[in-house]
């Protein structure tokens, strides 16, 4: 049922249209000015920005586990664009939510945007998570850090297909996790802390849900290391996962072959065959 | 619009602005952005004889105004371009030319003889500076004697044009060019990039896999203009400029220092409009200038 999510593959607009099982992109990619309407500090290194296009147009169709790429114009140190992925997308008021944290120089500027100002962007990127096709489908989200990032918007959109999805978020202390209330509209979650501050103490793969639920689906987000330990529980207990991946990368749209997996089909670039993969695709798993 | 023609060889490029192999696809990767018809020219990815997978991951590492790779010309062959890219590309209404590579001199001739026969695809590009191979690329393109013996080899078997990518990590570039205009190239392009690294201070470690790869964008455009600008004085074939190019002016001053016409390369990836933004800033400078033609300035250097 899960084919191969290219924009533009036909089966996919098909399946699409038909049966709705299966998320896709077909918009065309664009290079558009958006302005930063609010810029929320949530704690020391993560800022929330909610931005529409300068032009007024509508968003197009974007899908969770896309991505956007932020031109941090004013600054020569910081060369390439900053790849982000889409948060939410509140269509009522025409916003995309950016979550960014602060890990150098690019970030740190972004962050430092006031309301108002402009970011330019190349966006909609990526293949997006996959819905499956029955909304009885168990489905965990698993997010780490600031990983947690796209699975808010794929959280919101299962709902809104009708699926009960839960999630399992994790973090060093209370204060990592972000936006637990956006969260709590969409299903359960469980929380895990390294430091006990919040939820179970410990990591995400240790939490005590996992022993107690069987789930058929599990999205993850985070860091590698996280994300290699759920997909390692999901290989052994016979479950599709898919995992979001950040490798560096240049252009964000396939041209530069900076930020390429190795998967089953030997080296393809994470910003056009993914970011999400089955874990099936990756050679994680021997 | 003939006043922004060039001519290359056997190419008459509608203007001088082209897009550099590596960092533009085939073309089709930017079609959502640009209208690809406008380009002079599409330089499309290094092929090789043979399929190659390209260096293990992290092959890219941001610098200041630039930006260091280590792909190792990840490609699928050239049968595989023949067979299955090139019907995807060939109605594009620009030149495309195929940046050729390979390990051993006949690697190259065979690439090249494959690719003869398809009717859109009027020059090669020898690339002989690729630095992120372990094997020919770069060691072609750093000794005279070695670029002419392939240059020598290639220009036997391929009668279309025949461009030579340099490279910039020798002495003296303007003795390469030399060489392989004395064996046939109709053109020569360059800069390819430089060797470079970069380093990890925390965890002790280098930041590609490769240790060194090639750095390119704005960083490199003063070496590379003065590389055009000795080129463009030691050899009477056209120059095919490039190196950091982001905006027309850059693209003029390439021009001023002697390049018959350009290549936009890792720019795309900031700005993926900006070949046709170049393109519209050189008409400006025709314009306000009063130059009737684009060829009214090519090594024009006022000194």
């Amino acid at each position: 049922m899960y084919l191969c999510r290219n924009h533009r593959c036909f089966l996919c607009i098909l399946e699409h249209v038909f049966i709705t099982t299966h998320i896709f992109a077909f918009e065309m990619k664009k290079m558009l000015d958006f302005i930063i309407r609010s810029n929320e500090r949530l704690n020391s290194r993560n800022h929330l920005l909610k931005v529409s296009p300068s032009t007024g147009e509508k968003l197009p169709p974007m899908f969770p586990g896309q991505f956007v790429q932020i031109w941090v114009d004013d600054s020569p140190a910081t060369f390439l664009r900053r790849p982000v992925s889409i948060n939410f997308i509140d269509e009522k008021k025409n916003e995309m939510w950016l979550l960014v944290q602060i890990i150098g120089e690019g970030t740190k500027k972004i962050c430092a945007r006031k309301e108002g100002s402009l970011l330019n962007m190349i966006f909609p990127l990526g293949k997006s998570f996959s819905i499956p096709p029955d909304t009885k489908t168990k489905t965990l989200l698993i997010g780490g850090g600031v990983g947690t990032a796209p699975l808010l918007f794929l959280g919101k959109v299962l709902k809104e297909k009708e699926f009960s999805p839960e999630f399992l978020l994790g973090g060093h202390s209370g204060k990592d996790l972000l936006q637990l209330d956006n969260f709590e509209k969409y299903g359960t979650v469980y929380c895990t802390t390294e430091d006990g501050t919040k939820g179970e103490k410990g990591l995400v793969t240790h939490h005590s849900v996992l022993q107690k639920k069987k789930y058929d689906f599990i999205y993850t987000c985070g860091p590698q290391p996280m994300m290699m330990a759920v997909a390692r529980y999901a290989h052994e207990n016979g479950i599709h996962c898919e995992v979001s991946l950040e490798n560096l990368m240049a252009c964000g749209f396939g041209a530069c072959l900076c930020c390429t997996e190795k998967t089953t089909k030997g080296n393809v670039c994470t910003c056009t065959e993914g970011p999400v993969f089955n874990i099936k695709e990756l050679t994680w798993i021997d | 619009m003939d006043r922004l023609k060039v001519t290359i060889g056997d190419l008459e490029l509608k203007n001088p602005v082209t897009t550099a192999s590596g960092t533009f696809g085939y073309g089709s990767e930017y079609a959502d952005f640009i209208d690809l018809n406008r380009l002079g020219g599409i330089f499309v990815k290094g092929t090789t004889l043979e399929p190659r997978e390209g260096n293990d991951y992290p092959r890219m590492a941001e610098t200041a105004s630039g930006m260091l790779n280590a792909v190792g010309l990840q490609n699928k062959g050239v049968d595989y371009f023949v067979t299955h890219i090139y019907p995807t590309i060939k109605h594009y209404d620009t030149h495309i030319i195929v940046n050729v590579s390979g390990s051993t001199v006949e690697d190259y001739v065979a690439c090249a003889e494959k690719l003869i026969a398809l009717e859109k695809i009027p020059a090669i590009e020898l690339n002989i500076s690729c630095p992120n191979v372990k094997e020919g690329g770069m060691a072609f393109g750093t000794s005279a004697v070695s670029a002419a013996r392939v240059t020598k080899a290639v220009r036997k078997v391929y009668p279309k044009t025949l461009i030579v990518k340099l490279s910039p990590n020798v002495t003296d570039i303007s003795e390469i060019a030399k060489a392989v205009e004395a064996e046939g190239a109709d053109a020569v392009s360059l800069v390819n990039t430089f060797l470079g690294m970069a380093i990890d201070a925390e965890s002790r470690k280098p930041l590609l896999s490769t240790i060194t790869g090639g750095l390119s964008g704005p960083c490199i455009k003063p070496i590379a203009l003065r590389m055009v600008w000795q080129v463009y004085h030691a050899v009477n074939i056209p120059v095919i400029g490039m190196g950091g190019i982001s905006n027309w002016k850059d693209a003029i001053e390439f021009i001023l220092a002697g390049a018959t016409a350009v290549q936009i390369g890792t720019y795309n990836f900031i700005d993926p409009t900006v070949s046709v933004k170049v393109i519209e800033g050189i008409e400006n400078y025709l314009d306000r200038h009063n130059l009737r033609s684009i060829s009214e300035i090519i090594g024009k250097l006022e000194t």
